[in-house]
């Protein structure tokens, strides 16, 4: 349970400074700011596609927490001491997902009744299967896009490469994610022919989380 | 490879294209429903099955480099991407013109199309992370890992059309469908145009991978002058 600790220690670290929770947190503030000139945030099609909004929200947000993950242990050189240290590369790598999972999240369900109040979306009566589609996109996004963040850790343009790479290739879990959020912000519940999308994240998920931790190890070692 | 040989597979290569598109316009009746706009099909289907080669190749290139550390799979593995995102925007391309014909729009938003596209935009972001690491074996190795990863996107983009109702044509040929949906001898037009793009396509990897080697060469002999 070592990746425990690395998270706790990520976690630890982020609340100390708060540098991209706040970030994040701002931008996705902004970004539901800015679609609300997009389109007539009154009207009643707004339903029809808040999923997409939400998760685009999300996803741009996710962008700025992954691409600290490992980012952050760039000064001191503490990236190497990590790698050096006896932690396994696959606990290491599980723990900063796990970090990077738990500040998503906590962004998300911030932004959730936020933008329940600015697009006037009811979500109450849908929160908890709700929170079952989150944890899944959520968990698919941070594995991806930590393990791009490792990839991406030494590149002086990682900023940019990170989303670049991240975005077309989480399009699986954000897409299925997109759809049932808006069945269930639509107020219907998810079933029949909507269940493949819902089979498609959990296989998202189920992947690319044994093919990171497959292929960490030979990101880290140098 | 030498010169000779690849010049003799290339050659080889475009008489059998000259004689598929000779086939192909004189020869080969027009569709029943879609009219002589289906012939394009003969360079769509093929450029996607001949990209997927591409594809494949590079996964198992990548995984091989991963196993042995030799930097000649990071080179056939960057070439094949290469060669199969030309391949891949022909398939995009000819979809394009061929929807623009049938539904009356240039582009529609259904799932395997969308997926080509995805698996395009990839394949590119691939290409991009190589351009940004100066390192070659932390190249190698970083790119390596993302062409595993790519790959499942090639994957989604092949089912896309059993997963999803779509727009796009179903599968018709006898290898996937277990019957024969279209006329044998357009099938075997198909196939042959297949294999002629498949050996254009061995030919620009084979000459993208000599200029690889070329490449190599000379940075190391830039960093013996620099040494001296």
């Amino acid at each position: 349970m070592i990746f425990l600790q690395v998270a706790a220690k990520d976690l630890r670290s982020e609340l100390r400074t708060k540098e991209s929770l706040n970030a994040s947190l701002s931008f996705a503030v902004v970004i539901l700011l800015l679609f609300s000139f997009a389109f007539d945030p009154s009207g009643e099609a707004v339903a029809e596609f808040s999923g997409g909004l939400l998760w685009l929200v999300f996803a741009f947000a996710g962008a700025l927490i992954l691409n600290r993950s490992f980012a952050r242990e760039l000064p001191n050189d503490c990236l190497e001491v990590l790698i050096a240290s006896p932690v396994s590369g696959a606990q290491l790598f599980l723990g900063k997902s796990v970090a990077s999972f738990v500040l998503l999240l906590a962004i998300e369900l911030i932004c959730l009744p936020i933008f329940g109040i600015f697009y006037n979306i009811t979500w109450t009566p849908k929160f908890w299967p709700l929170l079952g589609i989150f944890l899944l996109g959520t968990w698919g996004m941070t594995i991806l896009g930590t393990l791009f963040s490792a990839l991406t850790v030494n590149l002086s343009l990682r900023e940019l490469m990170l989303p670049m790479l991240l975005y077309p290739m989480m399009i699986p879990a954000l897409m299925s994610a997109m759809r049932l959020t808006t069945i269930l912000l639509s107020g219907n519940d998810i079933g029949g022919d909507d269940l493949v999308w819902l089979r498609l994240l959990i296989g998202f998920d189920v992947v690319f989380t044994t093919l990171a931790l497959a292929l960490v190890e030979t990101i880290l070692v140098r | 490879m030498g010169k000779n040989i690849r010049l003799g597979i290339g050659a080889l290569a475009g008489l059998l294209l000259l004689r598929n598109l000779y086939v192909i316009l004189f020869n080969l009746p027009d569709e029943m429903e879609q009219g002589p706009i289906y012939r394009i099909f003969y360079y769509h289907l093929p450029a996607y099955f001949t990209a997927m080669c591409c594809y494949m190749t590079a996964l198992v290139a990548s995984v091989l480099y991963l196993t042995k550390r030799n930097l000649r799979y990071d080179a056939i593995a960057m070439s094949a991407t290469e060669v199969g995102l030309a391949f891949a925007a022909v398939n995009l391309i000819t979809g394009m013109i061929w929807g623009r014909v049938i539904w009356g729009i240039w582009w529609a938003w259904d799932a395997r199309l969308t997926w080509a596209l995805i698996c395009w935009l990839v394949y590119f972001g691939y290409l991009m992370l190589r351009q940004a690491i100066d390192d070659p074996s932390e190249r190698a190795k970083n790119s390596a890992v993302l062409s595993i990863f790519s790959f499942v996107s090639v994957a989604i983009t092949y089912k896309a059309i059993e997963w999803w109702r779509t727009q796009h044509p179903g599968p018709v040929l006898s290898f996937r469908t277990g019957q024969q949906l279209i006329d044998p001898e357009m099938e075997r037009m198909l196939y042959t145009n297949f294999f002629a793009l498949l050996l254009l396509a061995f030919v620009m990897v084979t000459v993208r991978l000599n200029q690889e080697n070329l490449q190599r060469q000379i940075d190391g002999l830039r960093r013996r002058a620099h040494a001296l």
